[in-house]
């Protein structure tokens, strides 16, 4: 999540980096025909080397960036990188390869490397891939659903807002602030030997601030990050909008995003930070927000429900998964208390995760992995579906782009919203000692997603049900199953938010995938924080 | 398929300028062709090769800068691209930060990065070389999870003021994390040289599995204060969260961990251990590295930490200019000193103590003190009297490198080692650490 600070040309294969202006009639949207044909040429060859499947990615990956500090706008940068992927099964193994050189010549050596890369691993193979079957859906397209498309937006206006809200948070006492904007338009092209030709043109979009407050007699500093998130949306998304605002001892945003205030009121509260207490250790009740819950969430509950993990895909690197099979298989593993309940969904309106198909051609869903309380089910693909005895893919295969290959990635994970009408500022009343914390901070867990620290942007003491003032070097520290069946209370549908992350990161060679994890505020009684300061 | 030649470069670039019309123009190209290969559960998974190239382009009007990248090469790409960067400058705001780019620079001659040996390695070398490590896990009846890439790179960057600078380099990476069939015990080895001949695949997998069966059956131990032997693959994750945090305006700002009150910094102040020596070099044979940096400042041999005392930060061109002094860019490569005892060494001078091989999943706590979380992972083991007595059950910590190097017992013999969080590469000593602080217990292995 080291969204800040990554200009410059050097961008190489920083992942969701990369981009145009628009209105692009330099780089006119590649005819579908054309697309085709180029498919073809690729999916021929590999059948003709021996591939008994092979699919094709053609991607043009448009990404824009503005960053500025202060009254500064340091780099404006357009990025746009195209080219194609070709994945092959061969002797029952997988083969890969990736051009950007889309003559036919070309695409047709890449496709005999991929399958020649499927044969030397045969020999390594124990067993054949063994693929979940797949219809073709034929000639399909889908899109974002965005009002206003952010590269069409004047490059002028962007800066201005930027630099607007950098001196609405100067004014109101920020010592700096840092400020980026991130457009992101993934343009798609999927074809298979089943028979698929998938069309796709997704956008997000990612609006971020760090704001930084010195006491220069002490020589401390505090900051504040930007309460907004990643979202699979247009520009409309930085339209303020009171209506969709959620007032509790400060404001948060739902599906619209008030930049300038929040800016402002980061400045200030960055120096409230500076003057408040440093927090007593010990137990607490925590009232998370989702703008704080969608990270624990993420790490707690989306990782370790990924097949690949809980088989021993990801055991080198992003590490393996305490929701073993056997835990599953028992239908009765207790993950959390009974009003835990936490969906899968590709298809979530405004979720970074929402596309129509994924990178493997098949059409997205929503299904439940934990319900009431209960592992029911996991994340995974093609090639994992009957291992736990489906006969399709969840479709949550992904690349981060054309030069990368698919595998299995985070859909949106979500907690449900409790079924009864409960406010944020209603469950803090009912809160004698606990600690009400919002904006995400630092996170770590372990490689098997059972021990975890979590901080955060403010943190409030509440007394006997009221706000009694800001605490700071606050870091929570569980278990991830202790966590969750400590969850004795979630807000209702009205405070439910989506937070989110552009750079969930997995693999090897390690690849960034852009996922939301919505909530309502959500209560966790008797959790273990500790107390961050140090001297050095 | 071959990288670009600097001549083939030259004229690309040469190309590309000639369609600017901005003040000032810079382009620069890179070039990866390469090649992985993945396993998991003694079986290959996913597998792949790459072959690409991509141009960057900065136009300049005045203190106004717009950059783009494509990597599409015909005429008309090029110049659309040019257009394109020239168009985002026109419409940005002037940047005072801006800085004029440089003109030609007297340049050292370029370190041995580049190894033709490494750049041949094809699908067949990286399946026998993953074959030799599946036979340890298989010989062992282990599961293995693993990893191994090779990449030959270039890099070229020329600008209207007459610049012009290339580069080439290779690199082959192996990491291989080794599990028991039961889940109970786990040991990971990594590698990265630019010189395929330094990579023993055998060896490290023979590492892996050691530590893997030796961690079965692992105690808890209470969460506290203890002695830790810190493998350098251990040591290089917080170690490149302290060298990699040395920015002089951050410091000087008043936002870093080098600030002090009234504006003052720690620049020559000593901060940790007088043993502590710090620096980069392009040319080490051991650690070779690109001898000119992004925008093309010449990359030198330069002290950060020196007997404890912060010597160097590193300055952008800007902020040189602020402060009156030579810009310093951060370097890509770090040699930490250190002594001669091994890892075994360190253990038998330890009366009790932990040794940890592998740290994970570190994230920033408090950048005032530099304080970072993260956990041990992959082999840990309790120390007594001398010996490995027993593993131990993984622990999370909560330290800071500062207060970490303040500690310190003893630095072992420093070797090349790859970074398991972020890739990047050092020549690391073992350390030993007294009171180094675990926070609380993790059940995973």
């Amino acid at each position: 999540m080291a969204g800040m600070g990554m200009g410059g040309v050097l961008l190489g294969r920083v992942p969701v980096l990369g981009a145009t202006s628009r209105p692009r009639m330099e780089t006119p949207w590649l005819d579908t025909g054309i697309k085709r044909q180029l498919a073809d040429v690729a999916l021929n060859a590999a059948r003709s080397k021996g591939a008994t499947y092979a699919d094709v990615r053609i991607g043009r990956y448009l990404n824009q960036f503005i960053i500025t500090r202060e009254d500064k706008v340091l780099n404006i940068v357009d990025t746009e990188s195209y080219g194609m992927g070709i994945r092959v099964i061969a002797n029952g193994s997988w083969g890969f390869a990736a051009t950007d050189k889309l003559d036919k010549d070309n695409i047709a050596r890449s496709a005999e490397m991929a399958v020649s890369i499927a044969k030397e691993n045969a020999r390594l193979q124990s067993q054949p891939v063994q693929l979940a079957p797949q219809k073709g859906y034929g000639e399909v397209s889908w899109k974002t659903p965005i009002i206003k498309n952010g590269f069409d937006i004047p490059i002028k206006e962007k800066a201005e807002m930027l630099l607007a809200v950098n001196d609405a948070a100067m004014k109101a006492g920020a010592s700096f602030i840092d400020t980026a904007l991130f457009l992101v338009n993934e343009q798609k092209y999927f074809a298979s030997t089943d028979g698929s030709y998938i069309d796709q043109d997704i956008h997000r979009i990612w609006p971020t601030f760090t704001v930084t407050k010195i006491d220069s007699k002490t020589g401390k500093f505090e900051t504040r990050d930007s309460l907004g998130s990643p979202m699979g949306t247009g520009y409309e998304y930085l339209t303020p909008d009171d209506s969709r605002k959620i007032r509790t001892v400060t404001t948060l945003y739902r599906d619209r995003y008030d930049m300038l205030e929040d800016a402002r009121l980061a400045a200030v509260q960055a120096g409230e930070k500076l003057a408040a207490k440093s927090v007593e250790p010990g137990k607490y009740d925590l009232v998370l927000d989702p703008s704080n819950l969608y990270l624990t969430i993420h790490e707690s509950a989306g990782h370790p429900s990924e097949l690949d993990r809980v088989l021993g895909y990801e055991a080198n690197f992003a590490g393996t998964s305490f929701l073993t099979l056997d835990k599953w298989k028992t239908k009765k593993f207790n993950y959390g208390s009974k009003l835990v309940n936490i969906v899968a969904d590709r298809t979530q309106p405004g979720s970074l995760g929402a596309v129509g198909y994924d990178d493997e051609g098949v059409g997205c869903k929503e299904w439940d992995i934990i319900k009431d309380g209960v592992l029911v089910n996991y994340q995974a693909i093609r090639d994992q579906a009957h291992i736990i005895g489906l006969n399709e893919s969840q479709g949550c295969c992904y690349s981060q782009s054309w030069q990368d290959v698919q595998f299995q990635r985070m859909a949106n994970i979500s907690l449900r919203p409790g079924p009864t009408p409960l406010t944020p500022n209603e469950l803090i009343k009912n809160v004698e000692k606990g600690i009400y914390i919002v904006g995400a901070g630092s996170y770590s867990i372990d490689q098997q997603r059972y021990n975890f620290q979590f901080s955060g942007q403010l943190f409030y003491e509440i007394r006997n049900g009221k706000i009694a003032g800001m605490l700071k070097d606050v870091a929570y520290q569980a278990n991830t199953q202790e966590f969750w069946n400590s969850c004795a209370a979630v807000c209702d549908q009205r405070d439910y938010r989506l937070g989110g992350t552009f750079f969930d990161g997995k693999g090897q060679p390690p690849q960034s995938n852009a996922v939301s994890h919505g909530s309502a505020t959500a209560r966790f009684n008797g959790i273990n924080v500790i107390n961050t300061a140090r001297k050095i | 398929m071959a990288l670009l030649t600097q001549d083939e470069a030259r004229t690309l670039l040469q190309k590309v300028l000639s369609f600017s019309k901005a003040d000032e123009c810079q382009v620069s190209l890179n070039g990866t062709i390469g090649g992985n290969i993945r396993y998991a559960l003694n079986s290959v998974s996913t597998s792949g090769s790459l072959n690409q190239m991509s141009l960057g382009i900065s136009s300049v009007y005045g203190k106004r800068l717009g950059t783009t990248t494509i990597n599409e090469y015909d005429d008309a790409s090029l110049e659309k691209a040019v257009r394109r960067s020239e168009n985002l400058a026109r419409l940005a705001p002037e940047n005072p930060e801006f800085m004029p780019f440089l003109g030609p620079q007297d340049y050292d001659t370029p370190a041995r990065t580049y190894v033709a040996q490494t750049a041949a390695i094809d699908s067949k070398l990286r399946a026998d070389l993953v074959q030799q490590s599946l036979q340890v896990s298989r010989d062992n009846k282990l599961a293995a999870a693993g990893f191994l890439e090779n990449s030959a790179n270039f890099y070229a960057l020329m600008n209207s003021h007459g610049l012009f600078a290339y580069t080439t380099s290779t690199a082959v990476n192996f990491s291989v994390t080794l599990r028991t069939e039961d889940g109970a015990g786990s040991g990971y080895a990594a590698r990265g040289y630019n010189d395929i001949s330094k990579l023993d695949v055998l060896a490290a997998s023979k590492t892996a599995a050691w530590k893997a069966a030796r961690s079965k059956g692992a105690k808890a131990l209470e969460p506290g204060k203890y002695t830790v032997i810190l493998e350098p693959a251990a040591g290089i994750v917080l170690m490149e969260n302290l060298y990699g945090n040395l920015d002089a305006r951050n410091a000087d700002e008043g936002r870093s961990f080098l600030s002090l009150p009234g504006g003052k910094t720690r620049l020559g102040e000593k901060l940790v251990d007088e043993r502590i020596n710090i620096y980069s070099d392009p040319h080490n044979e051991d650690l070779p590295t690109y001898y000119y940096n992004f925008d093309g400042q010449p990359q030198k041999k330069t002290s950060w930490i020196e007997k404890g005392v912060i010597k160097n930060l590193f300055y952008s061109r800007y902020w040189a200019k602020q402060k009156g002094v030579p810009p310093v860019p951060q370097p890509d490569g770090i040699i930490m000193d250190g002594g001669t005892a091994g890892i075994e060494d360190l253990v038998k001078s330890t009366e009790k103590g932990i040794l940890v091989t592998r740290l994970w999943y570190i994230r920033s706590v408090d950048p005032q003190t530099l304080l970072y979380t993260g956990l041990t992972r992959d082999g840990t083991f309790y120390i007594e009297n001398g010996e490995i007595k027993f593993p131990v059950k993984n622990f999370r910590f909560n330290e800071s490198p500062v207060i970490m190097l303040n500690n310190l017992e003893t630095l072992g013999k420093p070797e090349r080692t790859i970074s398991g969080e972020t890739g990047s590469l050092a020549l690391i000593p073992p350390m030993k650490i007294r009171d180094f602080t675990f926070t609380s217990l993790s059940d995973a292995v």
